[in-house]
Parts: C-alpha cells; structure tokens; sequence
C-alpha cells in the first residue's frame, strides 16, 4: 500500500502536475521536504525575490470549497490506510509558501529489504537485519549530485544521530525515532518494518529542514557515501575502554597531560573519562551543596526566563496535543457511525423494495434511499475531514517532539558550564599546589631536585588545563549562542507554524461543515412535504 | 412533538364542526411522587371531547405509567387484531429513572400512545379508554390492582406461544402433531416480513442512539481541545496567544451547538425510530394472538370431526347415548363455529391494520427524516458560520 509511493521520484502526493497555480505553488513547497517549517528555510535565503513568509495569501471567504478540495480531494484520501498515516505527505501543505525556493533536499526512505551480517555464529540466518533505500534529491551544490541513492539500517541512524549530538551541542537536533526493542517482539514484522520506514523518512526530513544541520558533514556523508557509513559510531564502549587504557594510570595519578584540550572540552562519556566524570560529580555537587558561588554560574537572566517559559509551553503542548488526539478520534467515530447508519438504511431500503405489498412501502424505502445516500455522503466528509485535521493538528505533536531537542541543547550548555566549572576548580587547585611547591623548594637553598622536577611538571599540567578550559569556554560560549539562535529560530518558526496550523484547521472545518450542509439540506427539502401542513 | 400524524386521523382541533366526534387528549406536566423506592412520576392527562359516551366535554385526571400499562392490557385482550399503540419501555436503569430526558421522552411516547388509541375507529370506543380517561386516581388505583393480577397475559404464556411458532418444524420432524399454524402465503409473508422488520428496525435505531452519543462526545472533546488551546494562548502571548485564545473560544462555541443537536437528534429521530420498533414488536404480539386463535379454532375442528365420527357410530348402534351425545355435538358446533369467527375477525382486522400500518408509517418515517436531515443541515451551517467568523481574526492576528 505504501509502496507505490516509494518507487524513486516521488511525486508530490496530494496533487498532479497538471493542477493549477497554487497547486503549483504547494508542489514546489513539498519538493522542500519541509514537514512543518515552510518558513525556515527563507530567513537563510534572501534570495527569494517576493517571498514574504510571515504574510500568506487572504483566504477569500466564498472559495473555501475550492481552495482546499482540488488539491485535496485524492485517492490518496480514499484508498490509503490510518489517517494517522501522514508520512509520504507533508503535514501543513497549506502553508503558504513563498513563490520560490531556491535550493531544497527532499529525502524518501523506501525498499526494506532483509540482509544478513556474513555470519561467524553457529546459528544460521541469526544476524539478519533490514535496510532501508534512502534516496535524496537536492540541487545544493554542496552534495556534489543531484540524485543519489544509498542503502542504511537502523544502526547507522543512530550513530547519525549521535555525531550530530556531538558535533552541534546546543543546537535543537530533531530526536531520532526510538529503538523500541518491545515493539519489534510484539508487532508483526512487516508492520513494524512499515512503522520504521516511516520514522526514518520523517526524521531524516526534519534534519533536512533544519538550516544548519543539513549542510552537516555527518548528515552529507550518511546521505551520499556507498557502502558502509564513515562515520564511527561513538557509544562504542569497548573500544573506547582501550583507547583510554593507555591513559588511564597517568590519570588516575593525576600526573601528565590527561587528554587533548578538545576532548577535554566534549561531555565526560561513561567508559572513556572515569576520572574527569568523578571530578565533575564533585564539581555539581560543590556548586549545590558548596557555601562558595562555584566561579561561573549562569548569568542570563533572559535565558533563565525562557527556559521557564519552555518548560510551560512543553506542559501546555502535551495537554493540547492530548485533546487534539481525543479530538480526532471523536470525529473519527462520528464519521463511523454515520457510515454505519447509513448502512442500516440501506439493508432496510433493500428490504422494504423486496418485500413490498403496499405502495406506501416502496415510497419508504425511496426515503430511505436518499436518507442513506446523504447518510453515508456525510459519513464520508467527516472521515475525510479528519484525515485533514490529522494533519493539521499533527504540528503540535511536532513542536511537542521538538521540545525533547530543546532539553537536549539545554542540556548541553549546562554540561558545558560544568565542564568549564570544573576546569577552573582543577586549575586553581593545581594552581595553589604549584605556589605551596614553589614557597616549600625556595626554603632549600640550592633548589630541590625533586621538588623542582615536580614543579616543572605541574607547570606543564597547568598549561595544558589552562588551554582546556580556554576551549572549554569557548565551547560554552559557542552553546550559549547556539541556544541563543535556535530558541530565536524556534520562535519564529512557532509563531508561523502554529498559525498556519490553525488557519488551516478553521478553514478545512468550514469547507467541510459546507458540503454536509449541502447534502443535508438536500434531503430536507425533499422531505419537506411531510410536514407542510397535513395531507 | 409533532402530533400524531395520519390522513385518516389527526388530533382534530374542537372548532370543527360539532357533529364530528372528536376525541382530544394530551398527557403533561409530569411530576415526581414519593420518595425512595416507591417515588414515582405522575401525569396529567387532559381529555377535551364530544363524544356522548364522555361525562362532559373536558377532564383531568392524573395517572401514572402502569395505569397506562393497564389499559394496554386491556385493550390487547379485547381488541384481537388489532395492532395496539406500543407503549415506552419500564426502564430498568435506576439512575436513569428520573433524568429529565427520560421523563420527557416518556411523557411525549405516553402522549402519542393515548392518541393514537383516540384516533383509531375502534379503539376510541373502548370502554376501558372512557374509564381511563374519566375515573378518580383512587378508583383508577383500585380497577388496576384488582384486574392487573386476573387478566395480564403473562410473559410466559406469549413466548410459549411464539415456541409452538418456531417449532412447528421439530414438531413434523418428530412426528409429534401436525403443524397447527397458518400456512397461507400471505400470512408467512407477513409473518416473515414483521420478524425481519423487527432486526433491521432494531438495528437502525441502535445506530441512530449510537449517533446521538457521538455528536456528544465530539462536542465533549472539542470543549476540552478549546480549554487546553486557551492554556496554550497564555504561554504564547502576543498575535499566536490572541488566535489560540479565539480558537478556543469557539470550539467551545461549536461544542454546545453539539451538545444541542444531540438532543434535538434523540428526540426526533432516535425516538420515533424506537417509537417504530415498539410498534412492531406490538404487531408480533398480535400475530401471537392470531396463532393462538387459529389453533383454537383449528383444533375444535379436529375434536368435532372425531365426535362426528362418533355420533355416527353411535346412531348406528341406536345407543341411549346418541341424544347425550347430539347435545355435545351442538355445543361443539357452536363453539367451533365462534372460534372460526373470531380468528377469521382478527384476519380480516389485521389487513386492514397493516395497510393503515404501512400508510402511517411511511408519514412518519418521512417527518423524522426530515426532521434528521434538517437537523444535521442546521448542525452543520451553524458550524460552518461560527468557524468562519474566525478566520478574518485569524488573519489580523499574522498581519500584524
């Protein structure tokens, strides 16, 4: 069922080429692979000569009916599975967008196919796993291609997401659909499979639509690069364990250079840095429980507010985007029970045909008919337009989702911050041991050898913290303006994004209520006869 | 409610003319009894006639719902064939008892049930009708204890008969008797028409109850998706928190223009779909009273065959029991000779019946479709307007 919309190029799927102008228009918007930011992309490209994201076309009062069902009104509607099924088409296509994009990434992830890891088990077929085609098609130069095709499984989704964790510290990074290792037992295989290409195609297309991220390294290669991904997943334990090992005793005795100031300046990782983990545990604890301020705390009053106002927009996101599910589902119901109804009158209609004796029976079941037809006509406006207010009301599950990401690069910076605390509590410390060595040699007339030789080596130790904690503060800082502009970004995005998700569910509300009202109307006016006055 | 509709008997206003026997009743103001246990609800009926049979041209008398019930009864028993007025279900959930939706939409069944009965040419000369319409509390209290008990035809006995219905094929089958049922084509046809009628009736109303349960509960969601929005509205501020304040105050708009429409869809629709069920299930009842009929009157056919035979045998053999047995002959022949009368009355009533039947129903089926339909017309263009209305302040809101 999906399928057939995988195959390659995918065409847009609610429209034709053939459509007319704002169809067009909505064409070209989708070719963006942009789910619920039509807008994001246009404040990194001024290029856009009449693009004025932020003020969509009016929306002309007696032409709802036609604005919203020639794009719309689609076998992708009728024939397609769960309205919750929204991944091959993008979920705010009313967005207006401006008239043209200048570049795009439009990724689509189809084809699982079932492969097997050249087995050194015993056990036959035990190291299967599926991959998925993903296929990208963009005209940014940068890629060096305009269509390419490679073959991932989930695995490398998740180093994806993991490099990109480490390489964009304080930016919202779209959170990667989950490992779910309980639904994988208890779905059927070919289901799950579907559910996953979906997530894939979803996540992969929110990376696509975040202005920094797709011009990444990590998202270029896993896009591009045949064969096996480059990219070396970094939660590798094991390995780690070795490569630490080696430095691990010169840790632990507190001597030497313990690691390359750029690492020291990435988050203490379980496995790798026992020792720095330690030491920034007791630096947390001393700023919380410590009478003393700890050197750097955070100053931002502003960022402070607004992450107060986050955490309030998160609570209210997950209360609406609840009634929003409820929502749905109640309309969903609607539309089957009218449906249901509809199909008692007509079994009642047939009936009545068949065993007619009386005249005044087979004028019921002409009743009957009509009523059932604009019965069921109803019950199929209302599956119709739930499908759309599926769609619509998707983006506050979205913006819900995003708030994960917002945690994330919030947790970044505090992680920065403690890095950075941490540094300086070691260099002072380091600091005051130096001076006590320099006061306690300088006793010695004639120096100390082995005091002096010490002292060389704390002198050695300070430099190399001292440069850490000056990539560490630049790396805070570096956070703090990601923080700074995403939550900008954010903003605007939210404000665009949600507006146009209420115009668009107001409008299809309308549209809709319309030509059940028509249907409906229909029928009473034939039926009218029965109560103008009495026969 | 509209009044009982019917070319051959509307509730005739008494400006007519004054030598047309008109028969007006309505049952109101339904007031609640007793406390605990025994609480009840009581009702006006209100009689205006001028009929002579009545005492008077107008009468109020209260009554309650067995007091209806009784007359039911007593209809049943004297007017075989006839397809009598259904009555609204005892209803057996207790919280439910005393809803105001349920005291109304019972009122307004007991209300079309009573005239009914007063436009019916038969039925309306009863004169059980005249006593319930005319007698004291008291004594209306009194007749029904006393005959309740006497000639309430028990459930039991019904569904036995409804047995011997069914059966009849195990019955061939077994060699037990022969089929004692009508086996005219006409009659199976009708037989079989009703019983399906029955299923598919039943089927549209519980869909029709179902469909007033969902325009409630969408209302229900969507004033809770408006409450959740506004919350949303303060985090926001500015333009977004301005729409989403608006976007949930209509919702809660458009979820009470919900909540009304479900009423007014039980009430129109739902009820007189009910209202048609009943009617049917009264119809197999009268079937249940034409089989017991014909197998009465069938079987005294088969006693006075053998008696026949006996007589002869008897005359033959100049025994002294041929007068003895002459007389019994007689007697037979007389009861045998009602018994076929009254099956073949209830024949001929019960054509007539369904032909009124089909007529009537196919007058109200066509009020409440259009009542259906103009309902969801109003539902939806009142949606239709008020989502509408929002959308200019949804636009000020992304301009500014």
């Amino acid at each position: 069922m999906m399928g057939s919309e995988n195959e390659g190029f995918e065409e847009a799927p609610l429209h034709s080429p053939k459509e007319k102008s704002e169809s067009t228009l909505l064409l070209h918007h989708d070719l963006n692979s942009v789910d619920r930011h039509p807008l994001s992309d246009p404040l990194l490209s001024p290029t856009s000569p009449n693009s004025n994201p932020h003020h969509p076309h009016d929306i002309e009062p007696p032409a709802y009916a036609d604005v919203i069902f020639t794009p719309f009104d689609s076998s992708d509607i009728n024939g397609s599975g769960s309205p919750l099924d929204t991944s091959s088409s993008s979920s705010s296509p009313h967005g207006f967008s401006p008239s043209n994009y200048s570049d795009y990434i439009k990724i689509t992830v189809s084809n699982p196919q079932k492969e097997q890891e050249p087995s050194n088990s015993l056990v036959p077929g035990s190291n299967t796993f599926v991959t998925y085609l993903v296929t990208t098609r963009t005209n940014i130069p940068d890629f060096g291609g305009s269509e390419f095709s490679v073959r991932r499984r989930f695995r490398d989704i998740v180093t994806l997401s993991d490099r990109l964790a480490e390489s964009y510290r304080g930016f919202f990074i779209p959170p990667r659909p989950d490992k779910s290792v309980v639904e994988s037992q208890v779905m059927q295989k070919q289901e799950f499979v579907e559910q996953r290409r979906v997530a894939l195609e979803k996540y992969l297309r929110r990376l696509a639509a975040h202005p920094v991220i797709r011009k990444s390294d990590e998202l270029k290669m896993f896009l591009q690069v045949q064969g096996k991904l480059p990219l070396l997943p970094t939660t590798d334990v094991a390995s780690r364990m070795l490569d630490g090992a080696v430095k691990i005793p010169k840790q632990l005795l507190g001597d030497g250079p313990a690691v390359a100031p750029h690492e020291a300046a990435q988050p203490a990782k379980g496995g790798r840095d026992l020792l720095r983990l330690f030491k920034e545990l007791k630096q947390s604890v001393a700023n919380d429980w410590g009478s003393s301020k700890p050197p750097v705390v955070e100053e931002d009053k502003e960022f402070m507010e607004k992450k107060d106002r986050m955490q309030e927009l998160e609570l209210q996101l997950s209360n609406a985007s609840q009634q929003a599910e409820a929502l749905v589902k109640a309309q969903q119901d609607m539309g089957e029970t009218m449906g249901e109804l509809g199909l008692a009158f007509i079994k009642l209609t047939k009936f009545e045909n068949e065993e007619a004796v009386f005249n005044a029976q087979r004028v019921r079941a002409a009743d009957m008919k009509n009523l059932a037809t604009a019965t069921v006509k109803a019950s199929r406006f209302y599956r119709e337009l739930n499908l759309h207010t599926v769609k619509h009301l998707d983006t506050l599950h979205e913006y819900l989702g995003l708030m994960m990401s917002v945690h994330g690069a919030f947790a970044d910076r505090s992680s920065a911050l403690l890095t950075v605390q941490t540094l300086l509590s070691e260099l002072s410390s380091l600091q005051s041991r130096s001076e006590k060595l320099e006061v306690a040699s300088s006793k010695i007339f004639g120096g100390d050898k082995t005091r002096i030789r010490k002292l060389e080596e704390l002198q050695e130790t300070i430099k190399v913290t001292e440069d850490a904690k000056n990539v560490a503060i630049r790396q805070y800082e570096w956070i703090k303006e990601n923080n700074r502009n995403e939550l900008e970004r954010l903003d605007v995005e939210r404000k665009a994004d949600f507006l146009n998700m209420l115009k668009g569910f107001v409008v299809n509300q309308v549209g809709y209520a319309e030509k059940i009202a028509n249907v409906w109307g229909k029928v009473a006016e034939e039926t009218s006869n029965y109560v103008r006055g009495n026969s | 409610m509209a009044s009982p509709r019917g070319p051959q008997s509307p509730r005739s206003s008494p400006s007519s003319a004054s030598s047309q026997p008109y028969l007006s009743v309505s049952v109101t103001d339904p007031v609640k009894m007793g406390t605990g246990v025994q609480a009840y609800i009581s009702y006006r009926v209100i009689t205006k006639t001028n009929m002579t049979e009545y005492q008077g041209s107008e009468k109020i008398v209260i009554r309650r719902y067995s007091d209806f019930v009784w007359l039911y009864d007593r209809l049943f028993e004297k007017y075989k064939g006839v397809f009598i007025p259904p009555l609204p279900e005892k209803s057996a959930v207790e919280k439910f008892r005393f809803s105001a939706e349920f005291i109304e939409m019972r009122r307004q069944a007991l209300d079309l049930f009573v005239n009914r009965i007063a436009s019916h040419q038969e039925l309306r000369q009863s004169e059980d009708l005249r006593t319930f319409l005319q007698v004291d509390e008291e004594v209306m209290e009194r007749i029904r204890s006393y005959e309740t008990g006497l000639f309430k035809k028990k459930p039991a006995d019904l569904i036995q008969i409804f047995k011997d219905v069914q059966s009849k094929v195990t019955d061939v089958v077994l060699g037990k008797e022969k089929p004692v049922e009508e086996s005219s084509e006409d009659y199976e046809k009708l037989k079989h028409y009703i019983f399906e009628l029955e299923n598919h009736l039943a089927e549209a109303q519980k869909q029709a109850y179902r469909l007033v349960k969902r325009h409630r509960e969408l209302g229900n969601s969507l004033s809770d998706f408006g409450k959740a929005v506004k919350l949303l509205s303060a985090c926001e501020g500015d333009n977004l928190g301005k729409a989403f304040s608006e976007l949930g105050a209509k919702s809660e708009a458009v979820s009470m223009k919900l909540q009304k429409e479900a009423h007014e869809l039980l009430m129109n629709f739902e009820e007189p779909l009910k209202d048609y069920v009943r009617a049917v299930q009264s119809i197999k009842a009268t079937i249940a009273e034409r089989v017991a009929a014909f197998k009465q009157q069938y079987e005294l056919a088969e006693t006075i065959k053998l008696k026949e035979i006996n007589l002869d045998k008897l005359m033959l053999t100049r025994s002294d029991r041929v007068r003895e047995a002459e007389l019994e002959y007689k007697e037979l022949k007389k009861e045998s000779e009602e018994a076929t009368e009254r099956f073949e009355m209830i024949v001929r009533l019960m054509n007539e019946e369904i032909a009124r039947f089909q007529e009537q129903k196919t007058l109200d089926m066509g009020i409440a479709f259009h009542e259906f339909a103009k309902g969801q017309a109003r539902l939806a263009t009142a949606v239709a307007d008020a989502w509408r209305s929002l959308l200019p302040k949804l636009e000020a809101c992304s301009t500014t």
